[in-house]
């Protein structure tokens, strides 16, 4: 399921268009899975399982399997439908080079909410 | 479509505030009761443009909501370009009296959202006998800091996008997109660390907590009413408030956010107005 967040982003040319400043690799915990995801100028170029020996990356967002499940939901619960409403619950954990993240806030918000059940590509 | 004017009115007014001459944008609609309305942190009055357009309440009602200074229309004080801007609860309250004077508006209603709902938490606690009612929006008498704030001025960090997507989840999943995208664009377009400054009050100074409790309906009739998706001020925190005040009325809005006002008018007039209209009777 998140290897379709490459096609799912890059289908998305206003999407793409936003993020056409950012490249950076970042690292998406899922439970005990970890997956890093390269993006080279606003598209996602690769998405690669872990586990990793030495992975390299800009910033991490690690979150229970069942917090991530909730969040993709295709109707998620109060508390579950946004990356900062997680953060708020204290069940997703953001570090590193969080200006990344926060400079491409509504891309990253966008991207991931792109692998909900029944949002189209 | 041939073009038609809205019936609100907008001008300046200028006045001293907090000791200092102001420039602030004051837009109204409507005759009748004063019900003057309190914008959130990082935004402005146009968040109220629904209910000014709205027959039902400019009936009976005289819709007022001014921009704070820094905020809209409004101009940040002559000097401002050497100043960290910081809202406290006592320039807040201040600003709000010194307005209300400035109109001559006699016992209005108050209503304010997030920000807004916190600071009328504090004139329900202080000046009760100003108001005719209160309506706390999004209130709760305290949020802790779920972000580092810093990222909201920093010079590399676009200031417009990121105050827009970290209240994007704010709004509720129902919201009609055009009145999101609205929502939105108005915490795109605040001056730099003003949405900052304002939480400053809503996350550090205005914690009303203590004292919460103490607040007396019976010298002032309080309406609180919270949208179910609001992380911010979670229904759980307005439900808190409204348990520790005896006579205090609260709503939990089914699919509304943070900014039901503005998010989705229409959905949250149907829970406005029967407010409004108890207030009438009483």
């Amino acid at each position: 399921m998140i290897e379709q967040l490459k096609e799912h982003v890059n289908a998305d040319a206003g999407l793409v268009r936003r993020g056409r400043f950012l490249s950076t690799n970042f690292l998406l915990e899922i439970g005990s899975t970890q997956w890093l995801i390269n993006i080279v100028e606003g598209r996602v170029s690769s998405v690669t399982r872990g586990p990793f020996v030495m992975p390299s990356w800009s910033f991490a967002l690690r979150a229970p399997q069942e917090e991530w499940a909730r969040f993709w939901e295709a109707d998620p619960r109060p508390g579950s439908h946004d990356l900062m409403a997680l953060i708020k619950r204290r069940v997703l954990k953001a570090e590193g080079n969080l200006q990344v993240f926060m400079a491409n806030l509504r891309y990253f918000k966008e991207s991931l909410a792109k692998l909900r059940a029944g949002v189209a590509a | 479509m041939s073009a038609s004017f809205e019936p609100i009115v907008g001008r300046y007014m200028n006045l001293q505030l907090l000791g200092r001459p102001h420039r602030l944008y004051v837009e109204e609609a409507g005759q009748g009761v004063p019900l003057l309305c309190l914008h959130t942190a990082g935004s402005d009055g146009r968040q109220y443009r629904a209910l000014m357009n709205h027959k039902d309440i400019t009936a009976r009602h005289r819709v007022i909501a001014f921009d704070m200074p820094w905020h809209g229309k409004s101009s940040p004080p002559s000097g401002w370009h050497d100043e960290e801007y910081q809202l406290t609860s006592q320039q807040y309250t201040t600003m709000i009296l010194e307005v209300m004077q400035a109109l001559e508006l006699d016992k209005p209603i108050v209503m304010g959202c997030s920000i807004g709902g916190r600071i009328v938490l504090h004139l329900a606690l202080e000046h009760p006998e100003r108001f005719r009612a209160i309506i706390g929006l999004q209130a709760g008498a305290h949020v802790d800091p779920y972000y580092d704030l810093n990222f909201l001025h920093r010079s590399d960090v676009h200031g417009g996008e990121v105050c827009g997507a970290i209240v994007s989840g704010l709004v509720g999943p129902d919201a009609p997109d055009k009145e999101r995208w609205e929502t939105l664009w108005h915490y795109m377009q605040g001056g730099p660390g003003v949405f900052k400054g304002d939480l400053y009050f809503y996350k550090l100074d205005g914690d009303i907590r203590g004292r919460v409790a103490q607040i007396d309906t019976t010298r002032c009739p309080l309406f609180l009413l919270s949208g179910e998706y609001d992380y911010s001020c979670t229904p759980e925190e307005t439900l808190a408030v409204a348990g520790s005040i005896p006579g205090c009325e609260v709503t939990i809005m089914k699919g509304l956010g943070h900014f039901p006002m503005s998010e989705d008018p229409q959905a949250f007039l149907t829970h406005l107005l029967p407010v409004l209209e108890k207030i009438g009777r009483s």
